[in-house]
């Protein structure tokens, strides 16, 4: 008799989009193959086709409510390039306008940052993977935890506060341009972030990030098997570093290195078409890219805070970088490798995300008028930042009257998909092995690490909380055996 | 200067001059009469109506009537607001507008009347037919997605007394135009009149847009019933 299992986990919940988990057992109940599959199709490449460049930057940032600035601002970039504007070049932003688009984006990396370790991670540091459904999510963490769920709150409010301070709105605000921004922060609206009065002060804002750091590390002293070697998988990393070698999330060129830390190369972005290749699989609507140099099959490799503090030589931020050399201690100043320590590496960023804040709150610049700038129009343009979750491309030409005629995407979870199926594959090995039951705790494992990637499987905006699981198996023959819903 | 006369809205005593367009006397009576098709000081063209009323018991497009001395005029009655929403509605199915990244978002008539009648999703359905973006000799675009077919370009934007724009065929297929041979004489302060002219997103100039901040914009201050001396 075949009594082979397909597990379906669908949908995945506590990341933000929608995505199905199967699982894969033999007759023995070992896993087979895990795959992580994205069946929504968001189809931006091609509703961009015919629109004028200029709606580009605002068009492009409904790909995401979670991180619509990131797309804001890769699409600027992007679209700077048609009017001629080119960091490095002639013809630069003015320094009013990049600090203004660095300080949305800071501002943009420290709420997402806080908003996935507090209200989408935590619970499982809290409660344990294997811990009540009903604790496991922010309203839990504010239960068992009321002063850390608080400043979480307060945190992600003021990352927010900044977009809006920056943007317009909280959510898909606009102001970045074609060649520049059309606002400026007033010296009200920087004291509104200076001054404690109606939000807590960056000052605090970096004390707490701080003290979520310590939060981390001390779970991780008494967890360390865990941590260090749940869903630990060797993998080449890719991430943005200015000129000096120091991480850099707006602007720089792409270094990639291996599982040991070794450089595999440097790259302008502007090179990416010929240095990185995208596959696709009949299963999935998410692209497999892959480092031409290494060929399909090696050439994966993985993106977000983990490869990010991988790649970079330092960061310019005094506080982040001396958890930046503990954290590189930690592995011996080679590539750390272990997934779950994706969650460190992110709150080191949020750490040097609000010392860049309080650094560009001081300057003067932002107080500045000269908004936009110009050069000679381009047919082409390619925008790259490093998106909470990774590197994000967006890549735009246009006809004779402006009107895109070509676009390329690669979202930052689309750079991860390998990885992602690995490390699902791993933890289904190591939670579902031999066990001819599917429990809570694992399909909640096998979870916890795709989490650690902070997914956008959709680009989409999902509601944080408890959403339906659907886990259903299927022995060999794909005859359905059992379903479980929570 | 006309005589002043009186004449009721909703039951409510108010005055203007003879003939004054109902619409802009009603506005100065302090009553919005929404419209979309209707610029202010100039004559009614009465093509979206967006400002039916009833006129002494008999519906009509209110921008194209002259107040009369004991005119009756109902605005409020359920029934009308319903009439009113229902044509707001249809034009948002009819073509594609997706206000998130239209650079008149924040400006346009279209979408603040809509907020103004509380519209969240039209009864109709959506047609989705797909339309262009037009360029006319890299001067001026025309998003026909966006267009409403007010006709206000056609009869406010002008060189001299020659229209610059058109509407060509009829019905579903109708489409505004734009003379090439006038389009090259203009200036950009008369492509940027244009654009102003459009009350939604249809008219573009190149590389121009989004260029007032979020919370500065037009609506974002006043809503449209409010600005009952500036509506243009
Ligand atoms: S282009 Fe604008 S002004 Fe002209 S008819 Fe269309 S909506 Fe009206």
């Amino acid at each position: 008799m075949n009594t082979g299992q397909k597990i379906v986990i669908d949908p995945v919940t506590r990341v933000e989009g929608h995505g199905r988990i199967t699982v894969h057992l033999d007759e023995n109940h070992h896993v087979e193959e895990a795959r992580l599959h994205i069946v929504e199709f968001r189809g931006f490449e091609k509703f961009v086709h015919g629109r004028p460049y200029w709606e580009v930057p605002v068009l492009v940032q409904r790909l995401c409510g979670i991180c619509p600035v990131s797309h804001h601002l890769a699409g600027a970039k992007a679209i700077d390039e048609i009017v001629g504007i080119s960091p490095g070049s002639d013809h630069t932003l003015t320094p009013t306008a990049e600090k203004m688009r660095r300080l949305m984006h800071y501002g943009q990396v420290f709420q997402s940052h806080v908003l996935h370790f507090f209200y989408l991670c935590s619970p499982d540091l809290l409660f344990g993977i294997d811990g009540e459904v009903e604790s496991r999510n922010i309203v839990g963490v504010a239960m068992a935890e009321p002063e850390l769920a608080k400043k979480a709150i307060l945190m992600r409010k003021f990352g927010q506060e900044i977009i809006r301070a920056t943007a317009g709105k909280k959510v898909h605000g606009i102001s970045a341009v074609p060649g520049g921004i059309h606002k400026t922060l007033s010296a009200e609206e920087r004291d509104y972030f200076l001054n404690g009065k109606e939000i807590p002060a960056i000052d605090t804002m970096i004390d707490w990030a701080l003290e979520g750091l310590d939060f981390f590390k001390s779970f991780h002293r008494d967890n360390r098997e865990w941590l260090d070697g749940y869903a630990a998988v060797p993998s080449s990393h890719m991430g943005m570093v200015r000129k000096d070698g120091a991480l850099d999330l707006y602007h720089g060129d792409l270094k990639v290195v291996d599982a040991e830390g070794t450089l595999l190369q440097t790259f302008d972005y502007h090179d990416y078409l010929n240095e990185l290749g995208e596959e696709t699989k009949s299963w999935s609507y998410m692209k497999f890219p892959y480092l031409r140099s290494l060929g399909r099959q090696d050439g994966w490799y993985r993106v977000g805070p983990l490869p990010r503090l991988n790649v970079c030589e330092f960061l310019p931020s005094p506080l982040a970088q001396k958890e930046f050399e503990a954290f590189r201690a930690y592995t011996g100043g080679r590539a750390n490798n272990m997934s779950m320590h994706y969650h460190w590496a992110r709150l080191i960023e949020v750490v040097h995300a609000a010392e860049v804040i309080r650094d560009l709150l001081a300057d003067p610049d932002l107080q500045k008028d000269n908004l936009i700038a110009r050069g000679t129009a381009a047919g082409e343009g390619i925008g790259v930042v490093e998106a909470p979750r990774g590197t994000l491309f967006h890549h735009y030409k246009v006809d004779d009257a402006g009107r895109i005629n070509f676009c390329n995407l690669i979202v930052s979870t689309t750079n991860n998909n390998t990885a992602m199926n690995r490390a699902v594959a791993a933890a289904a090995e190591d939670l579902m092995e031999g066990v001819p039951e599917v429990t809570e705790a694992m399909t909640n494992g096998v979870e916890v690490v795709l989490r650690a990637y902070d997914p956008c499987l959709s680009c989409a905006t999902h509601a944080v909380g408890q959403m339906p699981l659907r886990i259903e198996l299927y022995d060999a023959g794909g005859t359905l055996r059992d379903v479980r819903v929570r | 200067m006309a005589d002043e006369v009186t004449f009721f809205i909703d039951g409510r005593p108010c005055t203007a001059a003879a003939g004054d367009n109902l619409v802009e006397a009603a506005a100065d009576n302090g009553v919005y009469i929404p419209t979309l098709c209707h610029y202010k000081g100039h004559k009614p063209l009465g093509t979206c109506r967006v400002c039916m009323v009833r006129v002494d018991g008999r519906e009509a497009a209110a921008c194209t009537f002259g107040v009369r001395d004991g005119m009756r005029v109902d605005v409020d009655a359920p029934e009308l607001a319903d009439a009113r929403k229902a044509l707001i509605e249809l034009l948002f199915v009819e073509r594609n507008h997706f206000c998130p990244a239209c650079e008149k978002s924040g400006r346009c008539d279209l979408q603040a009347v809509a907020y103004h009648m509380h519209l969240t999703v039209p009864r109709f359905p959506y047609r989705y037919v797909p339309f262009t973006v037009e360029n006319f000799a890299g001067k001026l675009l025309i998003d026909h997605n966006r267009c409403i077919l007010c006709g206000r370009c056609e009869e406010f934007v002008r060189r001299g007394d020659s229209k610059v724009f058109a509407m060509k065929q009829r019905s579903s297929e109708a489409r505004i135009t734009v003379d090439l041979a006038l389009l090259a004489e203009m200036s950009a302060n008369e492509i940027a009149h244009a654009v102003h002219v459009c009350p939604v997103g249809a008219i573009l100039a190149p590389g121009q847009g989004f260029d007032t901040p979020i919370g500065r914009r037009k609506y974002d201050t006043h809503r449209i019933g409010e600005i009952t001396d500036g509506r243009d």
